[in-house]
């Protein structure tokens, strides 16, 4: 008899890869769906060449707190579920791509990062040129075209922008990406080895934590690793200096995007005093080798400790003095409200996470909702906004931040005592595990897959970027192009976190 | 707006005065110019090699540790594996080079990046206007070359700044493996550049590759496509490393400026991962 039932797992744990069920197309189709009007995000949804193609998704709910994962075969197409779920559009526009496969009536099918062909792919596709896709356009006497990129004007990521305008009003974004891909997760496959914890750690370099967390808590979750709680409380709290330093950053980034240079000026140092405070712990502005599989590479002693202590005070002063004028400044906040508003029913079906969702009342935390490690102890409520402009998705970000000073401030004094280090042990053979860490942009999701000798056969990266693009897209219709830059800040997405 | 007034009094100057004043504190982790000690090496050596994520260390001819800053990613396990003092990472912020060889160190003292000379120096006068490209950058050297631009550092005193077009620039800061999806974006924009021009590399994968060196979907950096003209180590470069590598480019540091005092990183940690 066929299974009916998907394969019930938890944030941070593994299963066998046979304990996964492998479902008919057609229950796998009605699972997936029901899942998702149910209220389950999809966390990941990846292929891997085995049996033909065996299409893996994992339902993460966070009512429940339940992850759901089942599988289903495939030749070489099947029939996309896009139509029906936006959600995952993109995932299926990935699985296309990497394997040469079709989704059958898939609306938008075009490369997602123009890369070459994964290992064990169908042949008879060669990879596209950059940026060589078929663009949406619109036609009228008043309608023009405005391409932006790969190299923009500031010191930032590559990435190709096409706006169609009417006007000043913008029709339609297309954003077409790929230009940063380095084939991270061709490489991992056949880890881990010596490199495979720094890939996690160049993911996304601003998100060194939340990725490398990520990958430890899948390499201990196969190799059955208790990590200590000392260890835990230390990557809890890079994880939120690593939230504090880019929301603050961003907090003086779109200040400085309405020309209101004060905070824009003292966000900018404040950022740069918050990655002091994890250099501090770890000898690296951005957390590098911090997080290591079993624990944490580096102990705080006491005048760490206090040293932190007294820097966070100053810190919190300092980033509340500069970030509450905003709140107050009329120029700033006529330039906030409204500009870039998204629908919560379009952040819904679009499966948008992190601030930008939580400013559209979206209200999900993976800290909250699947906790593991540090966030087992320590309950955290979730900031969130009504009105999902730039105002909400800034003020989201400030509500957030203050949360983190507060966590801090009570962790740092209360760490628990012992080692920080669990010994390392061999993954489990034939193992899938998941894990889900909530990063400063909202929920990254590690997906490693081993095989016969307990090396990596697949492994699968979702960064919340790759989530949060359309987002961006759907809520620049119908403003005007000048409010671009503002509205990029207020999402401000990773590049290389998409191209991977 | 007196409320701004009174914030603005509250968050006081906090400009660093280096390189006339003394260089900002690091933190006792921090992992700047490593030191090899060829002689606390009883054995070990290929296990130590081995245990080096990027391959930055070999033997040369005569079987002796050398370590290619330009790889190096400074995630210190070399340190860790070593026998105690072997490899030490030290307080040594001062990297950047201005050759390639110059990165590829054994026991030596490393060849600080001098003056640009000739023509070039005296075109660019006393300002360096730099035009950056990401080309497959992790964000990590992106964000540490942009914290230069913040009050606390603000490197516009030296007349260097980052602009919005090539053709406004003297040259390129190129951070990132070169992806090959990038290559021809970073072709046009250095051909854009008026001549002479000139480029750093910043970063690991920028100098060689770093972690992503080898990779069908790399260049393995911008080395061997654009002749390049200061190299800046590190997984990001400290804000610090970059702005002295730029300081000794246009002249405004020198060999005779006061060394800082150095000092081996305080990194406790000795266990196995």
């Amino acid at each position: 008899m066929a299974p009916t039932n998907a394969a019930l797992l938890a944030n941070g744990a593994a299963v066998p890869v046979g304990h996964i069920p492998v479902f008919p197309w057609k229950t796998f189709r009605s699972w997936l769906l029901s899942s998702v009007s149910d209220g389950a995000e999809i966390a990941s949804f990846f292929a891997r060449p085995e049996k033909g193609f065996t299409l893996t998704a994992v339902c993460a709910d966070p009512g429940t707190g339940n992850l759901q994962a089942a599988s289903t075969r495939v030749e070489d197409a099947w029939d996309s579920l896009t139509p029906e779920c936006e959600a995952v559009h993109l995932f299926e526009r990935e699985m296309a791509e990497q394997y040469n496969m079709t989704p059958n009536g898939h609306p938008w099918l075009k490369p997602v990062r123009f890369q070459p062909p994964m290992d064990g792919s169908r042949p008879g596709r060669a990879t596209p040129e950059i940026g060589d896709t078929r663009f949406f356009s619109i036609e009228g006497d008043e309608v023009h075209e405005v391409a932006v990129g790969p190299v923009h004007a500031g010191v930032i990521e590559p990435g190709h922008f096409r706006f169609q305008c009417n006007g000043e009003t913008v029709l339609h974004l297309e954003i077409s990406l790929g230009y940063q891909h380095r084939g991270v997760e061709r490489a991992l496959i056949g880890g881990p080895d010596v490199r495979s914890v720094h890939f996690a750690e160049t993911l996304a370099g601003d998100t060194t934590i939340g990725h490398a967390t990520a990958y430890c808590e899948a390499i201990e979750a196969l190799a059955s690793i208790a990590v200590p709680p000392r260890a835990q409380a230390i990557r809890a709290i890079a994880l939120e200096l690593e939230r504090l330093a880019n929301h603050i950053g961003d907090l003086g980034a779109l200040a400085g995007d309405v020309g209101f240079l004060p905070t824009s000026s003292w966000c900018g140092r404040i950022r740069g005093d918050i990655l002091s405070m994890t250099a501090l712990v770890c000898g690296s502005r951005f957390g590098r080798g911090l997080v290591r599989p079993g624990g944490v590479a580096y102990d705080l002693d006491e005048m760490a400790i206090g040293e932190l202590h007294e820097r966070l005070s100053s810190v919190a002063r300092d980033a509340g003095g500069a970030c509450g004028l905003l709140w107050s400044a009329p120029s700033v906040l006529a330039r906030f409200e409204g500009t870039g508003a998204l629908a919560a029913a379009t952040a819904r079906r679009l499966g948008m996470t992190g601030p930008a969702a939580r400013a559209c009342a979206i209200e999900r935390d993976v800290r909250r909702d699947f906790p593991t490690g540090f966030w087992r102890f320590s309950q955290l409520a979730v900031s969130s906004g009504r009105t999902g402009d730039v105002f909400a998705r800034a003020y989201v970000r400030w509500l957030e931040a203050q949360r983190s000073f507060a966590f801090l401030e009570e962790q740092i004094a209360a760490l628990p005592r012992g080692e920080t280090l669990a010994s390392a042990r061999k993954p489990a053979r034939n193992a899938l595990a998941v894990s889900l860490v909530e990063g400063w942009r909202g929920m990254i999701c590690h997906c490693a897959v081993t095989g016969a000798q307990g090396a990596f056969t697949r492994y699968k990266i979702v960064d919340p970027s790759f989530r949060n693009w359309m987002g961006l897209a759907m809520a620049m219709r119908g403003e005007p192009i000048s409010d671009f830059p503002l509205c990029n800040k207020s999402f401000n997405l990773s590049y290389c976190g998409h191209d991977l | 707006m007196l409320r701004i007034i009174r914030e603005r009094l509250r968050q006081r100057f906090r400009t660093i005065s280096f390189p006339r004043g003394a260089p900002p504190a690091l933190p006792a982790r921090f992992r700047g110019l490593p030191r090899i000690d060829q002689s606390r090496f009883v054995h070990g050596v290929d296990e130590v090699i081995a245990s080096c994520p990027t391959g930055a260390l070999s033997r040369d001819a005569k079987g002796a540790l050398t370590l290619d800053l330009g790889r190096c990613i400074f995630c210190g396990e070399c340190a860790r594996m070593a026998p105690q003092g072997a490899i030490t990472f030290t307080s040594d912020y001062r990297l950047a080079v201005r050759t390639r060889e110059h990165l590829v160190l054994s026991e030596g003292e490393l060849r600080h990046a001098v003056e640009l000379g000739g023509k070039l120096r005296r075109q660019l006068g006393r300002s360096l206007k730099l035009r950056q490209v990401s080309a497959g950058g992790c964000n990590g050297c992106e964000a540490d070359a942009n914290v230069l631009t913040t009050i606390g550092w603000d490197m516009g005193r030296f007349g260097i700044q980052f602009v919005a077009s090539p053709r406004h620039a003297d040259g390129l800061l190129v951070t990132g493996p070169v992806t090959r999806n990038m290559l021809l974006a970073l072709r046009k924009t250095y051909e854009a550049v008026p001549a002479p021009k000139i480029v750093i590399a910043s970063g690991a994968c920028a100098i060689s590759g770093g972690l992503y060196r080898g990779f069908a979907e790399t260049c393995n950096g911008v080395t061997e496509l654009l002749p390049v003209d200061l190299f800046v180590p590190g997984c990001p470069p400290h804000p610090l490393t970059l702005l002295d590598g730029l300081l000794r480019l246009i002249g405004r540091i020198g060999e005779k400026d006061p060394l800082p005092s150095i000092t081996p990183s305080g990194e406790e940690t000795t266990r196995e991962l």
